[in-house]
């Protein structure tokens, strides 16, 4: 019989444990997510950097400083596998003081012993011949061509969709609410969609990861929410080719200044710790994006006007107690993965982290993993019609002349992409139509104008593939509808 | 040239991207005046945004009686259908390429495949843009409700959805105006109008909409955030001072819905891209008085060219390109002995076209920066000077001059907005 495995929280996390052991012949994944889609915890809004392992202390942190290198390696293949949007364009780390070059040189010592190749300290002049909108009290920087960025939330969902072509089975809008435990061992998971058998249970559930444990009866460890906050720029905004930070100080990494995958001046985020019962707190403030903008400024000092900005947005670390990755088969409850407190660098650590888990299932709970004969480590990306030269496009629209109709016009996303990203919606199992699922699979409705064109046209399309009224399709899951009715709702004295 | 393999070839005199009622008015005069011309419209009907606008107040110049948006629409869309006018609709242009003076592409994509036209010359009508809340500044949440006004309005009124029952407008332009009558004739409560100025940005006749519907307008006082889960449930407002710098005096309102009406912006990206200049105070490209704009032969209408109320004007922009490019095109270019320049004096925010030949009489467009009481409208190098009770930023103002008012101008002349 096969072993029963059921991953909580389809996260960047969750996602990449499902295609690792999605690998495996003699497992059984579940993958439960308790939003409408893939990806929407902490996974969908971060600064998106596969870091360059550099600055995770191996004395303090063992877990992050083995991980995000590891990770790191591995995205660069994983990305490619599974046509994940990326760019691999390095990072400065940039001197304004003399004694930067102090704690430059640490990185540089820290990053040699974790194992990161390439980095070099530069000077002013090759830092400004690479950069030449920094701020001109820059005197050099520590250079490491390693890091980059990817699509976070598009790396959840090429994830989750290699795993569902691999066998995994999804279960989303399903909550775990218990976890069942026999005589030490595991036995399965309740949620609000009935009780989910399983041998294993991983706990993945990124900020709830606390919470979960204690289901368990696992209580050494709790998890706070760092608030960061990021003001995204129209893409004619010039921006650096390099991810730049400012040297890091004993407190912060400090802010970002980056030009995100799709061509978006980017800078953030600040960090604000909240009291742990705050975990869905994702509101900007004003004082957040101040601190945001001040610390950009030092780095980057020709940012636009405010008017410039096309989105403000927030994220929340999920800060474990200790600092470190909490990864490990809990003793008292067999059965029982603690993925949890995966907060910066966890993007980056992702893949290690599944490989990590795939260990400890092998090591720690003695289950020999077989390989499967037939696995398929490939997944194709949808089409983008932007991404295609003109003679490609007239192919494709005279088989499907969706493909033709653009849907979105600031960033050229087609009909054809659209309904492309409804059916692989449908392929991973979601189940209620949002404009944000489409969003994420073709990122329309992220230009310029925001969506005020285009949204309407995709809640026509989602609401004629799905079934439902227009007014019914939400922006991102239940309670968040389109609209209370037809137009006439409230004159008749009905309403949704 | 670069060939694109594979890529179907058209080849027309003029190109009118953009099928509202400025490329509408466009295509037809183009016709008239016997040129080979393509319109081309991304959506699947033409009108641009009138369909939508289905209350009364279009027309009233250019047919000489009172229509709606979509009657607007149907009647223009009529005589281009009667003349033959070529167009295509579900075709976005996706990028202008500029050759030489009377070589220019214009590649758009249709269900029909993706094509490149050849053309001599290119009006461009695209329209504009509306501002977002993430654009002016506002914080918080981001949830379901939120809607710009062209956005609700396309929910309702195109699409047959109603986006909430309990409203707050922020902008009392005509756009913020009209979507406050819309909610309320459907029964929705509009809560209140938030407005930045201390004086309402629409047209009299609009902001009698206010007291018609009993709708509370707080002028000088701006929405800074929106909290709710899933979708919005309170707004927050700020009075603002002289300065338009927040005080501390805040009140929340309890909503589900807000919507944004804070301003169009021209949509003139693609003529950036191929340089052509922009004047930061229309946000539409610098134009002469054949509203040709700093590239040779594209020309510019409607709100594209600068944010106009009135769509008769609109429609004027439309034919005076179109008449434009017939002169670009048999004379090879637009010539003039000089060109005079127009510059804003006191109390002009914006103003076009910028630069005039004096060859022909010519419509100037221009907005004030304050509302003011008796005024004089002025131009000192040309001695013009013209009484008028009342200006507003909300309304614009188009001045007639004749050409040999201009020809009288050296270089430059100026235009200000004066007490009398
Ligand atoms: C501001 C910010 C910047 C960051 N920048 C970077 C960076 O540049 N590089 C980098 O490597 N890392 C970065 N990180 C960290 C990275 O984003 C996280 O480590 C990573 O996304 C965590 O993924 P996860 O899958 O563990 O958690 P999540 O993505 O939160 O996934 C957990 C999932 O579990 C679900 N869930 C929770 N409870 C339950 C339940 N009871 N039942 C069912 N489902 C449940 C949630 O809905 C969620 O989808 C940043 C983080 C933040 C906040
Ligand atoms: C709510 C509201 C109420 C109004 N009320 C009144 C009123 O009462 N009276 C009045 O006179 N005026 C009114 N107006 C103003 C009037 O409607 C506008 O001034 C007028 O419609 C502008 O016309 P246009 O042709 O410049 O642009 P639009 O009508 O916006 O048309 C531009 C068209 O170009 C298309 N387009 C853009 N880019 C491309 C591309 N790359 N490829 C293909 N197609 C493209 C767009 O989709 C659009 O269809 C109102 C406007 C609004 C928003």
């Amino acid at each position: 019989m096969k072993t029963r495995v059921a991953i909580i929280g389809a996260g960047i996390s969750g996602a990449s444990i499902a295609r690792v052991l999605s690998k495996y012949e003699n497992l059984e994944v579940h993958l439960i997510e308790k939003a409408p889609d893939v990806g929407w915890g902490v996974s969908k809004a971060n600064t998106a950097l596969i870091h360059g392992g550099y600055d995770d202390d191996p004395e303090k942190y063992p877990m992050r400083a083995k991980l995000c290198i590891r990770g790191n390696r591995l995205w660069h293949q994983w990305v490619k596998e599974l046509q994940i949007p990326h760019v691999w364009n390095g990072a400065l780390i940039v001197a304004t003081k003399e004694e930067d070059f102090d704690e430059l040189e640490k990185l540089l010592e820290r990053g040699h012993k974790n194992g990161v190749p390439e980095m070099r300290i530069i000077d002013r002049d090759e830092l400004f011949h690479l950069e030449p909108g920094l701020t001109r009290e820059a005197i050099g920087a520590l250079w490491v061509p390693i890091v980059g960025q990817i699509g976070p939330i598009p790396a959840v969902i090429a994830l989750v969709e290699n795993a569902v072509a691999n066998g995994v089975k999804t279960h989303l809008e399903t909550e775990v609410r218990g976890i069942k435990v026999e005589n030490g061992e595991v036995r399965g998971v309740e949620t609000n969609n009935g009780f989910i058998e399983a041998d294993i249970v991983i706990n993945a559930a990124g900020l709830y990861a606390d919470e979960v444990a204690r289901m368990a009866g696992i209580d050494y460890f709790e998890i706070h929410p760092r608030k960061g906050e990021y003001y995204l720029f129209d893409d004619d905004v010039p921006g650096p080719g390099r991810v730049l930070f400012p040297t890091p100080t004993p407190i912060s990494k400090g802010i970002v200044v980056t030009t995100e995958i799709s061509g978006h001046l980017m800078i953030g985020p600040n960090a604000q710790d909240l009291p742990p019962e705050e975990k869905d707190n994702l509101a900007t403030t004003e004082e957040g994006l101040r601190e945001v903008w001040e610390g950009a400024k030092k780095l980057w000092p020709n940012l636009p006007p405010k008017s410039r900005v096309i989105r403000t947005f927030a994220g929340l670390r999920p800060e474990p107690t200790g600092g470190d990755f909490i990864i490990k088969a809990e003793e008292e409850v067999w059965g029982f993965i603690n993925v949890a407190g995966i907060r910066s660098p966890g993007l980056t650590s992702a893949p290690a982290i599944a490989y990590e888990v795939a260990e400890i299932i092998q090591r720690d709970l003695g289950i020999n993993l077989v390989e499967k004969e037939k696995w398929n480590p490939y997944r194709k990306e949808i089409t983008h019609f932007f991404m295609l030269p003109p003679e490609k496009a007239n192919e494709l629209i005279k088989k499907n002349p969706a493909y033709g109709k653009i849907v979105c016009r600031c960033n050229h996303v087609s009909e054809g992409d659209i309904l492309e990203a409804i059916e692989r919606m449908k392929f991973i199992g979601v189940k209620t139509p949002s404009v944000d699922s489409v969003k994420f699979r073709t990122k329309s409705t992220t230009g310029t104008c925001q969506g005020s064109f285009c949204r309407p046209k995709i809640v026509q399309l989602l609401a004629k593939e799905y079934g439902v009224e227009p007014w019914e399709v939400t922006l991102k899951g239940k309670g968040s509808e389109i609209g209370i009715g037809d137009v006439k709702a409230l004159l008749r004295g009905e309403e949704a | 040239m670069e060939p694109m393999p594979q890529i179907s070839m058209l080849s027309y005199d003029v190109v009118v991207i953009g099928g509202g009622p400025a490329g509408m008015a466009a295509a037809v005069k183009a016709k008239e005046l016997g040129l080979n011309v393509l319109l081309l419209d991304e959506n699947d009907y033409l009108g641009g945004i009138l369909p939508q606008c289905i209350h009364p107040g279009f027309g009233l110049h250019y047919f000489k009686e009172e229509l709606t948006g979509p009657e607007f629409a149907s009647r223009l869309a009529k005589r281009l259908v009667e003349l033959g006018v070529e167009y295509r609709t579900a075709a976005r242009v996706l990028e202008i390429k500029n050759y030489s003076d009377l070589e220019k592409v214009v590649i758009f994509t249709s269900p029909a495949g993706v094509y490149q036209v050849w053309t001599k010359a290119i009006i461009y009508a695209a329209g504009a843009r509306e501002r977002h809340a993430f654009e002016i500044g506002i914080v918080g949440d981001r949830v379901a409700g939120i809607y710009t006004a062209g956005e609700a309005q396309t929910l309702m009124d195109i699409y047959g959805i109603l986006p909430g029952k309990e409203v707050v407008i922020v902008g009392s332009g005509d756009v913020g105006l009209i979507m406050a009558r819309r909610f309320a004739l459907e029964g929705a409560k509009v809560k209140a109008v938030i407005e930045l100025m201390p004086y309402p940005g629409g047209l009299a006749r609009n902001v009698m909409i206010l007291r018609d519907f009993n709708i509370p307008l707080y002028l000088s006082h701006k929405v800074v955030e929106v909290r709710g889960r899933g979708r919005v449930q309170r707004v927050k407002v700020v009075r603002v001072d002289e300065n338009l710098n927040e005080t501390g005096e805040e009140f929340w309102i309890e909503a589900d819905t807000l919507v944004i009406s804070a301003g169009l912006i021209p949509s003139v990206k693609k003529l950036k891209k191929i340089g052509v200049e922009i004047d930061p105070a229309t946000g539409g490209p610098v134009v002469n008085d054949r509203l040709e704009t700093s590239v040779p032969g594209i020309f510019v209408a409607g709100n594209s060219l600068l944010i106009n109320d009135l769509v008769d004007y609109v429609a004027e922009q439309g034919e005076l390109a179109a008449e434009s490019a017939k002169e670009f095109i048999e004379k090879g270019g637009i010539e003039s002995r000089k060109w005079v320049k127009v510059r804003k004096g006191q109390n002009v925010r914006l103003i076009a076209p910028h630069y005039l030949s004096g060859d022909r009489d010519v419509y100037l467009y221009l907005r004030v920066a304050r509302p003011m009481e008796n005024v004089e409208l002025r131009i000192p190098e040309i001695g013009k000077k013209l009484r008028l009770p009342v200006v507003k930023p909300a309304e614009m103002i188009r001045l007639k001059l004749r050409a040999e008012e201009i020809q009288k101008a050296s270089e430059k002349l100026t235009v200000e907005v004066v007490r009398a």
